[in-house]
């Protein structure tokens, strides 16, 4: 496998360096617009999340813009579609990468999004930012991953949980590798803090009937529900939760909820007292921040329901990047990625960002909140966390030259499992 | 011994669920041999109804009873008039034609809602006690829904001059029209009568299961396997699938996990098929509705 | 009922073919050519459900259980042995014995109609479920992780015994031109052999067929297993294309983007498919790259005008029309010019 691999990037590196000789020539010219491509679902599901991000990204490339732009040069931002296929990640990245040579391609939703892009991108050596939270393990040079991951969240939010409502707890997780690898996360930090894992259940992505699982939980008689169920049909399963009255006995607790304002679209009561843990909140007060979410709205040309993690950090991603040509002088990538890890930082609406130039990923800050009368009501801050579970198998320092994804199929690599 | 009543009781609203969103398509399959795949986005549309008619103040009994397979059904007719109409006797075409419509009425209701909406409509019937346990008020009351929409259909078909005629033009065309029976305007009703009650099942699910412009891929899958399963007799075909489905996908998903419950029904299905090469009531009740 | 096409329109294809394949990468940009790769697999997917469905009248709503089975059996097979030009023999060994199976059950079973087609749809979704369901590091086979919902890593393609040498993209291009003009010229051989005829007899009476002392069983099974080798092929050039195989291949929307290829394209030809798979491609594409419209919608209002309007799809209609313009025209150079005229409007004649 990895000889495989190996033969296949010095194969793909030779036809690389055919391929990225218009690339270079491409920053030459000084007064030509930096090219950026934003590549984020505008239809077919998955635009819950995708819209608003987009409308962030177009904020921050506008306020750069008018600020007079990046190294006295204006960002030309490039939008594509993916219509939540697959196929449609992979040809727009390459039409981005070869065809229109951008400087920078921001975007990806799913982690098998990013998994489809990345390749792409490294082969075309197009510098990436992914700005959605995932499961974590992406060792990449070439990418760069502003989300939150697993041990920043679920650590955080699992101890809180459970001295709050106590020892037991039940899972119910989405059936794709988020839902797996965060449910193992979750095993993990409940062990670590002496409580019991009473069960874990998946869920495919379409199912809307959530009643057996309802019935097996109350006869399992949990002190709470962790839940890493995404999407829209999974929306089903706080309504019907709240329909047998459950949610005032056995509370929940989840990793996912509020990321696509799932809060405002389930009635007041349904949601009443759940908790959640991201890097950022709409509510988060900070004069930045209102002033993100007053400028977000105000540009926006779709009605934004709630400004979650995924759109602060699109917005933040933006930046991140714009700070790191700045202090590299140029875009020409190698440049940038070496001013990006020296490590650049910035002050965002969801408070001071700096990259960890082990991971590629992000010290950020993460708050815990809980849901009151929709609205989330942020409990505790916890500043600069490192991505723990990242750093445990990705060293770029000791080894600059890797794309690994080490988390794709389990924990194994951190030893997990 | 209260677990198992809840047990089971979950297990009948497995079937009532798959019948109800069922029931408008096979309508619609059984008198006109038109397969509507734009069937889940009919329900997604009856959703809607109630959030939006919810969110301007209507009693939500109104919405979910009244107005969302009122409205639904009034777009069933148009779509009949402007596209069905023009493909009768091509299921195949009709097949691709209401796909089109699918996406379009996905596309057009996202452009209007945007991609999410707040839908907070929550259930208005809460939880019943069954010993120990906690059992749905509302998941009791849809399976009751259920058992009326069937009885009120089978009255409709069997005892009005509408159902008769409607019988007639399903059993033979040509015939029917030759007798004098305006078998368009027929079709235009019984199309609309399907599309009235998919809005009817979208708008009782909507509490439940909330409103996104996608919802509708979620049902179309199962309601088109039911339906085809169950042949062509409306409600005998509806009702046998259903429940053989329904309880297989059920007592599947207490035992493992829902995946491969999911799996069980749509084997069933596949078995069920092979044995039974036009259906259930093709071979069993073929002279019921 | 066959259009039967002469020699000269075949001809004309391969000449066309052949000048797409070897004129394109001089023209079109990189990218394009790269993308191309997903176009043609998906025209081979068109191609094999035009052959089953318009030759044999096989509506298989699933065709693409063979395609995503192909596709995963390239990307499993290369993973273990590092080698592709077996992975490739493999993938279509697989896509045609699976179509044979499911035949088997299917036609000896005699089911037909509409209920095949739920069939043949809910197997693929059920192999979209449980491949949606191996995203543990439990799921493998031998040393490929099938990583459920993110899919697994499809290595490219290598020049044939020398594993160290992965084709470049333009190589890739020929390779998948090459293989479509292949299938395409193979399924009109086919069609046009005893066994073709024999199908299209079936198609259209199955009774009289049998009658006549044919088995349609056997027959069905025959052109449907070849239907399934040839969407495998179609799987292997797409993950070629995309770099992944995931479980999307199996879902719905390339499900029913087949039969629309079909529909539009016109059913009853091969070339039809084909031209509507990469028309289909191409308007979608195109709508991902621009944001005034939403892309669904605009793809299902496009839907309901062809059903509407071109009842019988693009191909059909414009031999049509080119045959209507070719008899009203006297003298034999009006003729010719005509018979250009309507060639380069549907990039073929078929007449």
């Amino acid at each position: 496998m990895i000889l495989n691999r190996r033969a296949l990037l010095k194969a793909t590196s030779v036809s690389a360096l055919g391929l990225a000789a218009p690339a270079l020539i491409r920053s030459a010219r000084a007064d030509a617009p930096i090219k950026m491509a934003a590549l984020l679902d505008q239809s077919g599901g998955l635009d819950l999340l995708g819209t608003p991000m987009l409308e962030a990204t177009k904020l921050a490339v506008k306020e750069i813009n008018a600020g007079g732009g990046l190294l006295g040069r204006q960002i030309d931002l490039i939008t594509y579609d993916p219509q939540t296929t697959i196929q449609f990640y992979t040809q727009f990245a390459t039409q981005a990468a070869a065809g229109e040579h951008v400087d920078v391609v921001q975007g990806g939703i799913t982690s098998a999004s990013r998994e489809a892009i990345r390749p792409v991108l490294d082969r075309f050596q197009t510098l990436y930012f992914y700005n959605t939270f995932y499961e974590g393990g992406v060792c990449d040079s070439n990418t760069f991953c502003t989300g939150s991951t697993p041990a920043q969240t679920v650590e955080k939010l699992v101890p809180y949980a459970m001295k709050k409502w106590g020892k037991k707890v039940y899972v119910v997780a989405a059936d794709y590798n988020y839902g797996q690898i965060t449910s193992e996360w979750v095993k993990k930090y409940v062990r670590d803090n002496g409580g019991t894992t009473v069960a874990v259940e998946f869920f495919p992505l379409d199912v809307t009937n959530f009643g057996p699982t309802i019935k097996k939980i109350e006869a399992a008689k949990p002190d709470f529900v962790m839940s890493a169920l995404v999407g829209a049909a999974h929306i089903s399963f706080y309504r019907q939760y709240a329909a047998v009255a459950l949610n005032k006995s056995i509370p929940i607790a989840s990793t996912v909820f509020t990321v696509g304002g799932e809060h405002t679209l389930v009635a007041p009561e349904e949601s009443e007292g759940m908790l959640v843990s991201f890097a950022y909140f709409e509510e988060i007060e900070t004069p930045a921040n209102k002033k993100f979410i007053a400028d977000l709205r105000a540009n926006a040309s779709k009605k934004i329901n709630y400004v979650s993690e995924v759109t602060a950090r699109s917005y933040e991603g933006v930046y991140l990047w714009a700070e790191g040509v700045r202090k590299a002088g140029t875009t020409e990538r190698t440049a940038v990625i070496k001013a990006l890890r020296s490590p650049v930082g910035v002050d965002g609406p969801s408070g001071k960002l700096t990259i960890e130039p082990k991971t590629n990923h992000l010290l950020q800050n993460i708050y815990l909140a809980e849901v009151k009368n929709q609205k989330l009501n942020i409990v505790q801050s916890f500043p600069a966390q490192p991505p723990t579970d990242t750093l445990l198998v990705c060293d770029l320092n000791a080894k600059p030259d890797q794309a690994t994804f080490y988390f794709e199929n389990g924990l194994e690599a951190a030893g997990i499992k | 011994m209260d677990y198992v009543v809840v047990l089971v009781l979950q297990i009948i609203y497995g079937i009532a669920n798959l019948a109800l969103i069922g029931l408008g398509l096979a309508i619609i399959f059984g008198m006109m041999r038109v397969i509507n795949l734009a069937h889940g986005e009919f329900l997604m549309l009856g959703g809607y109804a109630v959030v939006v008619s919810t969110n301007l103040g209507v009693n939500i009994w109104i919405a979910m009873l009244v107005l969302a397979p009122l409205v639904v059904g009034i777009i069933g007719v148009v779509v009949e008039r402007v596209l069905i109409r023009f493909l009768y006797g091509r299921t195949v075409d009709t097949l691709l034609a209401t796909w089109g419509l699918s996406l379009f009425l996905v596309g057009i209701v996202t452009a209007i809602f945007g991609p999410q909406t707040s839908t907070t409509i929550s259930p208005p019937i809460g939880a019943i006690a069954v010993g120990d346990y906690a059992s749905s008020g509302y998941e009791l009351f849809l399976i009751l829904l259920t058992l009326a929409l069937f009885g009120a259909v089978f009255a409709v078909l069997r005892y009005s001059r509408l159902g008769l005629l409607a019988r007639g033009t399903m059993q033979r065309a040509d015939m029917a029209a030759a007798l004098g029976v305006s078998t368009s305007r027929i079709y235009m009703i019984t199309f609309g009568l399907g599309s009235a009650v998919a809005g009817l099942a979208g708008g009782v699910l909507a509490p439940i299961t909330g409103v996104v412009p996608t919802i509708g891929a979620t049902y179309i899958a199962k309601a088109f396997i039911t339906v085809i399963t169950g042949g062509t007799a409306i409600l005998a075909g509806t009702a046998t699938a259903a429940g053989l489905l329904g309880a297989m996908n059920g007592i599947v998903t207490f035992l493992t996990g829902p995946t491969v419950g999911e799996v069980a029904l749509l084997a069933a299905a596949i078995v069920l098929l092979r044995l039974m090469p036009s259906g259930i009531t093709g071979r069993f009740f073929r002279k019921s509705l | 009922m066959i259009k039967g096409q002469t020699n000269g329109g075949l001809i004309a294809i391969a000449v066309i073919g052949l000048a797409v394949m070897f004129g394109a990468p001089h023209v079109l940009q990189l990218f394009t050519i790269i993308n191309l790769t997903t176009a043609i697999g998906l025209a081979l997917l068109g191609l094999s459900l035009g052959l089953v469905w318009g030759y044999g009248g096989i509506l298989c709503l699933g065709q693409t259980a063979f395609f995503g089975l192909g596709a995963y059996a390239y990307a499993v097979t290369a993973q273990n042995f590092g080698e592709t030009t077996g992975a490739v023999v493999v993938a279509m060994a697989v896509g045609a014995a699976v179509a044979a199976a499911l035949g088997y059950f299917m036609f000896y079973g005699r089911i037909s109609d509409v209920y095949l087609g739920v069939i043949t749809l809910t197997v693929t979704l059920i192999i979209f479920n449980l491949l949606r369901r191996t995203s543990g590091p439990e799921y493998k086979i031998g040393k490929a992780l099938l990583g459920g919902f993110n899919g697994t890593t499809a290595p490219p393609l290598q020049i044939p015994w020398d594993a160290r040498m992965t084709l470049f993209p333009q190589q890739l291009f020929y390779v998948s031109m090459g293989a479509l003009l292949l299938c395409y010229f193979g399924c009109v051989w086919l069609t046009r052999c005893h066994f073709g005829r024999v199908c299209i007899a079936i198609r259209e009476n199955e009774t009289r067929a049998e009658l006549l002392g044919y088995d349609a069983r056997l027959y069905k099974l025959g052109l449907f297993s070849v239907g399934g080798g040839v969407a495998a092929i179609g799987g292997v050039l797409v993950a070629n294309g995309i770099g992944r195989v995931t479980p999307d291949l199996f879902n719905l929307t390339y499900a029913a983007q087949a039969i629309i290829w079909v529909i539009v394209g016109g059913r009853g030809t091969l070339l039809g498919p084909v031209l509507g798979a990469f028309g289909v491609f191409w308007l979608t594409s195109w709508l991902g790259t621009q944001s005034y419209f939403n892309s669904n919608m605009v793809l299902g209002l496009v839907l309901i005008l062809f059903v509407l309007l071109l009842p019988r799809g693009v191909v059909p209609a414009v031999t049509e029309l080119a045959a209507r313009w070719g008899r009203r025209k006297v003298g034999r150079r009006e003729r010719m010019r005509a018979r250009r005229r309507g060639r380069r409007r549907a990039i073929q004649p078929a007449e």
